[in-house]
């Protein structure tokens, strides 16, 4: 890097654009936000190489805030957009910004695909169940049921679940974490950024205006110790109070299940350790579901490959540059003939 | 290079011919015509082609529906299409005969393998008797040849199975054309050599196939077989090539990005006919700085283009009409944003899925208005297939000094068609070197250049330029957010005025041939190029007072246009569609133009221009 101005770190303030940010009052795209920008501010991101790019909906106009590089395209598109700008310079450090609709309904192909070539990029999730900019209509990851303008007698469609679809697509690197729960935020926004390929996290996000408390049951401060399941790897998934609870593989159904330690002679040894590179329990963590489980946090499943601009670099020579090529010689290949003069 | 072979006393002059090679889709009739093209280049012949083939890639053997053909017009004369008569038909099976002969003129030849003509294959091709034996053909010279045994007698010593030496009798074919016609083989035995490299077996038998046909020219005493002479064309000296639209797209666009100092060319595609040849084509220029990405979809395509153009390539993306429907959104973001774009639109016949092999013109309206809101961009058109090349290095030229797309349109008859092509001298292409903002002093992203209206091109990686774009309507200085009327109002003129100001940078519209005034101008765009222009000159030939007027600007059209088609007292538009260009120069200029057009997903005959011409000045 070349930033040559006196060595005065960037503060949390500095990667603030000087827009005045318009989400509702109370949104959870703030906290978020707040998570991100205090991320490039620990991490001293370059302002200059670093590429925010969103498509359409409240999570969208999201660049519009970072005072880096900023692209808001089209509605689901943003990830063709990231994966053209990481073709043309890898060096780039893109964010893509998304939500629910956005991401998983109309540009649910582009989600699938950039997680499969594995581009290196982050790509946050804003999922709050619901069509925020459109005025409240249900989303693809809405529960059945919900009620909306566009389904006043409750969406009967089953919803997308986004860790499981991202896992399915062949995402590397899977995360979940909470827009209020700002240091746990912050740590996932690290780990996403510190991994090499494309990184998925979901961040689920309260839209008070039109789906208030939807995560409450594993959201809520009273609700948390018991619903939420912080993963760690090389640590044993324990949840509840004081810990007391954990999970355990039932080796006949092969599913996981709740126990509480100290009870029908349960120990600790009993409880499945967390492995971030183990793709089978990660399908199996990210599907588990409040009330009857606890909500999976944290890193869920981790396992670096080549990325795509790696693998397609590859194959083209070092130094190769379209404004030194040789297109006299490339005319004059194959077969030609003289007219003589 | 000139022929090497002496001139045969029993040779008969011919100043140009038309050959179509016509069998199933599994024939190798493209292979064919092909070999028979470059052979003819190198004898020095000016020519012409048209592949013309099916959508399915193998259809059920024997069926009309299944059918391939490769035209070829040569000659000693200036050539400018594939020819509107069929001179020799060579027809490998009942079903070739059936579908093509009516294109052949009488008193033209068939070459027929009468071995594939069995009752099986009669019955395929609808025919209830056989037509090489009924007297049906007798206002034609017919020539009935076993070419299948010849074919299996030529190649018996190989080993080969019955199927794969059966396969070798389109090289049989070939060598009795290209004795008939007297080209030289070289090529062709090289050109097997290296197809067959793996399978040597292959390759001798193929070549083996060929002599024998060349061999049973010169040695059959039999009356329609006639040995022909055409001699080398008239050109300008240098060296030629043959090229496709395609290639000289890809090298254009190259050319193109190499004049404006850039990088990397970024090619973003989703699969399509006819357009995909263009993908394949790019994929293998790596080493000269081409970044080729095969999409997930028709949008995923221009978004990556755009994300490159973004960040410091040129994005070019392609496609064909239906993919380009699904581009638009995308083309209004590159507009809103004003980032460099080029989108290639081979088109071909529609709407929807229509006849994907098939040529057409039918995607002007779509090029020039086909987006929501006021949504201007540049629009070119290629004439022919040597011609791709300068128009794509214009298309570039213009994307990038204007901060714009470019639509350049092709069609399925330039994608695939072939031309004896006089290699530019890359040297000689103008540079229009990109310069990127660096200075931070004073930038605002939606500041304008005072002359073209471009905002600057400033790309990620620049310190101190950090800024953000989007398609949310910007402020005309900061790019911010923007929902002021008057911001609106000036923005939307402000994008158009920039488009319109390309008129200004672009040559006057000349007259391709005939003076600037006269009775009737014939203007016309894309690959009607050649019938158009033959046919005027054969007018003109005729004492009639017409012109044809070609035009490559679409969007905007030249400065000139109007006071040009005011010189004439009519205008006629020959279009492969149900009029567009017609109605867009009548919109722009008020002129009675009156359409021509041809919606068959052929091209047009001379013929049929020349006696539209004939009826316009009567």
């Amino acid at each position: 890097m070349t930033h040559t101005s006196t060595v005065e770190p960037l503060a949390a303030k500095d990667y603030a654009s000087d827009q005045e940010v318009r989400w509702c009052p109370g949104c959870g795209d703030y906290a978020i936000l707040k998570a991100v920008l205090k991320t490039l501010a620990d991490l001293q991101v370059p302002r200059e190489r670093t590429v925010f790019v969103s498509g359409i909906g409240c999570s969208s106009r999201f660049p519009y805030y970072v005072s880096s590089y900023g692209f808001h395209t089209i509605h689901g598109r943003a990830p063709t957009l990231a994966t053209g700008i990481k073709l043309a310079n890898p060096e780039l450090d893109v964010w893509v910004i998304t939500g629910d609709g956005d991401g998983l309904s109309i540009g649910g192909n582009h989600m699938l695909h950039v997680l499969r070539r594995n581009v290196n990029l982050q790509i946050i999730l804003f999922n709050n169940e619901i069509y925020g900019l459109t005025k409240g209509q249900y989303s693809p990851t809405s529960r059945q049921g919900t009620r909306s303008p566009s389904t006043p007698a409750g969406s009967v469609d089953y919803p997308v679940s986004p860790g499981a679809f991202a896992l399915g697509a062949g995402a590397r690197f899977i995360a979940r974490s909470i827009d209020t729960l700002q240091p746990h935020l912050v740590g996932v926004l690290k780990r996403a950024h510190a991994h090499r390929g494309a990184s998925f996290l979901e961040v689920f996000q309260n839209c008070v205006v039109f789906n208030d408390e939807v995560f409450a049951d594993f959201t809520d401060k009273g609700a948390a110790p018991a619903s939420q399941l912080p993963v760690e790897h090389g640590k044993p998934l324990l949840f509840g109070k004081g810990k007391d609870k954990g999970l355990r593989l039932n080796t006949t159904t092969l599913q996981l299940e709740v126990v509480t330690l100290g009870q029908d002679g349960v120990t600790e040894a009993d409880v499945v350790v967390h492995d971030e590179r183990n793709k089978g329990l990660a399908g199996m963590l990210l599907a588990l579901q409040p009330p009857a489980f606890p909500m999976a946090l944290g890193v869920v499943y981790c396992d670096p490959a080549p990325t795509y601009e790696e693998a397609v670099y590859a194959q083209i020579p070092a130094g190769a540059n379209a404004a030194q090529a040789d297109i006299g010689k490339l005319l004059h290949q194959g077969q030609t003939w003289t007219v003589a003069g | 290079m000139t022929t090497t072979s002496p001139v045969s006393p029993f040779r008969e002059t011919r100043d140009h011919v038309v050959i179509r090679f016509a069998g199933d889709s599994g024939d190798g009739m493209q292979l064919t015509g092909s070999q028979f093209t470059v052979e003819t280049a190198l004898a020095g012949n000016d020519l012409a082609t048209f592949p013309d083939y099916p959508a399915e890639i193998r259809a059920p053997a024997g069926t009309t529906f299944g059918v391939s053909a490769f035209q070829i017009h040569f000659g000693t004369t200036d050539i400018r299409t594939a020819g509107d008569e069929v001179d020799v038909l060579v027809a490998m099976n009942p079903a070739a005969l059936s579908v093509n002969l009516r294109d052949l003129r009488v008193g033209g030849t068939i070459v027929a393998d009468v071995g594939s003509f069995s009752e099986r294959n009669l019955t395929k091709a609808g025919y209830s008797a056989n037509p090489l034996e009924d007297g049906s053909l007798t206002p034609y010279q017919v020539v009935k040849l076993d070419v299948s045994k010849l074919t299996l007698d030529a190649v018996e010593s190989f080993g080969l199975g019955q199927k794969e030496a059966l396969r070798c009798r389109n090289m049989w074919a070939l060598g009795l054309m290209l004795w008939m016609y007297d080209r030289d083989r070289q090529a062709t035995v090289s050109w097997l050599n290296k197809k067959f490299a793996k399978r040597p077996e292959l390759a001798r038998a193929n070549v083996a196939a060929l002599n024998a046909g060349h061999a049973f020219g010169e040695t059959a005493e039999m009356g329609a077989i006639v040995g022909y002479r055409v001699a080398p064309a008239v050109a300008e000296p240098g060296e030629y090539r043959t090229v496709s639209g395609t290639e000289a797209l890809a090298w254009g666009l190259l050319a193109g990005v190499r004049a404006a100092g850039l990088q990397k060319l970024f090619f973003g595609s989703y699969p399509i006919t006819p357009a995909s040849s263009l993908l394949h084509t790019l994929a293998g220029l790596k080493p000269q700085g081409v970044v080729t990405f095969q999409a997930e979809d028709e949008i995923a395509a221009i978004g990556a283009a755009i994300g490159a153009s973004y960040a410091g390539a040129l994005g070019v993306t392609s496609s064909s009409g239906p993919g380009v429907a699904l581009k638009a959104e995308a083309l209004g973001l590159a507009i809103a944003t004003e980032l460099p774009l080029v989108l290639v639109n081979s088109q071909r016949a529609g709407p929807s899925t229509g006849m994907p092999t098939k040529t057409e013109q039918s995607d002007l309206y779509q090029a020039v208005l086909g987006r929501n809101a006021d949504a201007p961009l540049v629009v070119l058109a290629a004439a022919t297939p040597g011609d791709c090349f300068p128009v794509a290095v214009e298309a570039v030229r213009l994307a990038t000094k204007y901060m714009t797309p470019v639509i350049l349109l092709t069609d399925g008859y330039l994608a695939n068609a072939a031309e004896p092509w006089l290699i530019p001298n890359v040297d000689e292409i103008p540079t229009f070197p990109v310069r990127f903002r660096t200075d931070p002093r004073g930038f605002h992203p939606f500041v304008r250049d005072a002359k073209t209206l471009a905002r600057a091109w400033a790309i990620p990686g620049t310190p101190g330029l950090e800024h953000r774009i989007g398609g949310i309507e910007r402020d005309h200085d900061s790019g911010h957010i923007s929902y002021d009327p008057d911001n609106h109002e000036r923005m939307t003129r402000v994008r158009a005025a920039k488009i319109a100001g390309v008129a200004n940078d672009i040559p006057l519209q000349e007259t391709t041939e005939g003076p600037p005034r006269g009775k009737l101008a014939v203007v016309g765009w894309g690959s009607t190029y050649g019938p158009i222009l033959q046919a005027v000159r054969q007018a003109r030939e005729d004492g009639l007072e017409v012109s044809h007027v070609h035009l490559r600007y679409l969007s905007p059209f030249p400065r000139n246009l109007g006071a040009l088609l005011d010189g004439f007292d009519n205008v006629m538009v020959p279009e492969m569609n149900n009029g567009q260009l017609v109605n867009l120069l009548r919109a722009a200029y008020l002129v009675p133009a009156q359409g021509l057009n041809k919606i068959q997903g052929k091209p047009f005959k001379v013929r049929e221009v020349l006696e539209a011409i004939r009826g316009a000045i009567r």
